[in-house]
C-alpha cells in the first residue's frame, strides 16, 4: 500500500520568511507519525500544508493518493487546529452534532466522540465555560467525529493531565490498528517514544525521519531527548540535511 | 450547496444565537423602543393635507433600515469571529461548500430578522396606528428581504476586515451612505443629479422605494416587485463576490 502523505521539496513562505525550506518525507498508513520540533520550527505550517489550507512556495503534498486541499480529501480528512477551532457559545454536545453532520454522521456518533475524549460529563455544557483543556478535548472531539481516514491533530494533548494524556495516546493507538493514519505534533519529547514514527523539523528543515528506536540507535543514546540534541548539533556542524 | 449540511449550519447558528439571550432581547426590543420614540418625537406634528403623517413616513422606511444595518453588524462580527477563532479554517477542510457558510448566515439571520420586523411593525400597527395603504405582511416581507441584504453585505465586508475595530468601522463606509441618499432625509427626486446617480446605484434606495410603494398603494405595483427584484439581485451578486473572497488557502 502506497503512503498516506508524500511531501516532495515542499517550500512555504509566511510573511516574507522562509517556513519550511525543502521538506521531503513520507507518513505510512494505519501508525502513529510524531511531528516533533521546537516552537516556531514549522511543524503548524507543515500541517497546515497537508491539510490544503496552506498556500505553498514550491514542491508537492500528495495525500491519500490526491492533492493536499482536493475536495474528495474533506470527507477523509480530520483536521484538529493547535488552538481549539470550537464555537465557544455552543454546547460540547452541539459543536460535536455540527461537525457529525457536516461529515453526514449522526448523533450517537457525535456523543460517541464526546465520551471518546473523556468529556461525557460535560456535555451539555457551553464550551466557554470550559477549562482550557477540556476547551481542546473538545476541539479533538470534532476533528475525529467523522471517524476520517487521516488524522492530523496539532498539540492534541497541550494542557492534559497526565492520566488523560496516556488515555488518549491509548485511543490514539486503538485508532491507528484500526487502519486510521494519525500524523500528531508535539514539542514533548516524552511523548515522541510513544509514536510509530518520528519527523523532526527544525527551522523548517526535516533533520530526522526514521522510528524512536533507529534514531536511538542512530544517536547512540537510550533517552530521545538525547538523541535529538545530538542530532541536531550534527546537523549544525555539518550544515546537511540527516534525511 | 449540500442541503443536509445548510440545514446543519443554518442550525448551528440559530443555536449560538439562542444561547446569547441578551442579543435575542437586544433584536427584539430595540426597535420598538425606537419607534416609540419616532413617535412621540412627531406626535404634535400636525399631518400636511392629502399627505401621510410624518411618523407614518418615518416609522415605515425604519421598519426597513433596522433589519438591515443590525442584521449588517451582527453578521460582520460573526464572519469575523469565526475567522479569528479557527472556526473558519476548519470548516473549509471539512465537505462544507463556502455557499453551505454564507446562505447558512443568510437563512438563519433572515428568520432572526423576520421576528425582529414582526415585533416592530406589530407594535408600529397596534400601538401606534401606523396607517399604509398596502398590506403589513408585504410591510414584513419586504423588511426581511433588506435584513438578508445587511446579511450579505456583511459577509462580503468581513472578508475585508482582519479585527473588529475595522469591521464596525464599515458601518460608516457602507451603511451610513446608503441611509442618507435613501429618500428618508431628502427625496431622491429632489437631490443633485449625481447625489441621484449615488442613490440609484445603493441597493437601499431600491429597499425603501419597494415599503413606500406598499405606504402609498392598497395593491402591490410593479415598481414595487422591480424594487425587491433588484434588492435580491444585489442579494445574489454580495453573496457571490462573498464567495470569491473566502479563500480556503491562506498565506
Amino acid at each position: 500500500m502506497d503512503d498516506a502523505i508524500a511531501v516532495r521539496d515542499l517550500l512555504v513562505d509566511r510573511g516574507g520568511r522562509r517556513v519550511l525550506n525543502g521538506i521531503s518525507c513520507t507518513v505510512p498508513r494505519g501508525a502513529v507519525t510524531g511531528l516533533l520540533g521546537p516552537s516556531g520550527s514549522g511543524k503548524t505550517t507543515f500541517m497546515r500544508a497537508v491539510v490544503g489550507v496552506q498556500v505553498v512556495t514550491g514542491g508537492t503534498v500528495t495525500v491519500l493518493g490526491q492533492p493536499a486541499g482536493s475536495p474528495a480529501l474533506r470527507h477523509k480528512v480530520g483536521y484538529l487546529t493547535q488552538a481549539p477551532s470550537v464555537y465557544a457559545d455552543l454546547t460540547v454536545r452541539e459543536n460535536a452534532r455540527y461537525f457529525a453532520a457536516l461529515h453526514g454522521r449522526g448523533r450517537a456518533e457525535a456523543d460517541q466522540a464526546i465520551s471518546d475524549v473523556g468529556l461525557a460529563q460535560a456535555a451539555t455544557q457551553l464550551v466557554g465555560t470550559l477549562s482550557g483543556g477540556q476547551r481542546s478535548r473538545a476541539s479533538l472531539a470534532c476533528a475525529l467525529v467523522g471517524e476520517p481516514e487521516l488524522v492530523i491533530l496539532d498539540e492534541p494533548t497541550v494542557g492534559q493531565d497526565p492520566v488523560l494524556r496516556a488515555d488518549l495516546w491509548a485511543r490514539f493507538h486503538a485508532m491507528a490498528a484500526a487502519g486510521t493514519t494519525l500524523l500528531v505534533s508535539s514539542h514533548v519529547m516524552d511523548e515522541a517514544a510513544r509514536c510509530d514514527r518520528l519527523l523532526l523539523i527544525r527551522e523548517g528543515r526535516l533533520i530526522a525521519d526514521d522510528s524512536p528506536a533507529a534514531i536511538r540507535a542512530a544517536a547512540g543514546v537510550d533517552d530521545l531527548d538525547e538523541a535529538f540534541l545530538r542530532l541536531i548539533r550534527a546537523g549544525a556542524t555539518s550544515g546537511g540535511n540527516a534525511s | 450547496m449540500n442541503p443536509r449540511i445548510l440545514a446543519a449550519t443554518t442550525g448551528r447558528i440559530l443555536r449560538q444565537l439562542r444561547h446569547d439571550r441578551r442579543t435575542i432581547a437586544l433584536l427584539v426590543v430595540v426597535p420598538s423602543v425606537l419607534l416609540t420614540l419616532v413617535y412621540f418625537m412627531y406626535a404634535d406634528q400636525p399631518a400636511p393635507p392629502g399627505q401621510p403623517s410624518a411618523f407614518d413616513r418615518i416609522a415605515l422606511v425604519m421598519l426597513g433600515i433596522f433589519p438591515f444595518v443590525i442584521m449588517f453588524l451582527v453578521t460582520s462580527i460573526a464572519m469575523l469571529r469565526e475567522r479569528t477563532s479557527g472556526t473558519l479554517e476548519r470548516l473549509l477542510t471539512t465537505p462544507l461548500g463556502k455557499l453551505d457558510l454564507l446562505f447558512g448566515y443568510g437563512i438563519a439571520f433572515g428568520l432572526a430578522a423576520a421576528v425582529q420586523a414582526a415585533v416592530a411593525a406589530g407594535v408600529a400597527y397596534w400601538i401606534f396606528d401606523l396607517d399604509t395603504a398596502g398590506n403589513s405582511g408585504l410591510v414584513i416581507g419586504i423588511a426581511v428581504v433588506d435584513a438578508v441584504l445587511g446579511v450579505a453585505l456583511g459577509l462580503f465586508c468581513s472578508a475585508f476586515a482582519r479585527t473588529e475595530f475595522q469591521a464596525v468601522q464599515f458601518l460608516p463606509v457602507v451603511v451610513v451612505p446608503q441611509l442618507l441618499l435613501c429618500g428618508l432625509f431628502v427625496a431622491r427626486d429632489q437631490m443633485a443629479g449625481w447625489l441621484q446617480a449615488l442613490s440609484d446605484a445603493f441597493p437601499l434606495s431600491y429597499a425603501i422605494e419597494a415599503l413606500q410603494e406598499v405606504g402609498a398603494n392598497a395593491e402591490p405595483t410593479g415598481r414595487m416587485w422591480r424594487d425587491v427584484v433588484v434588492v435580491l439581485g444585489a442579494v445574489v451578486l454580495a453573496l457571490v463576490l462573498a464567495a470569491a473572497t473566502l479563500r480556503r488557502r491562506s498565506g
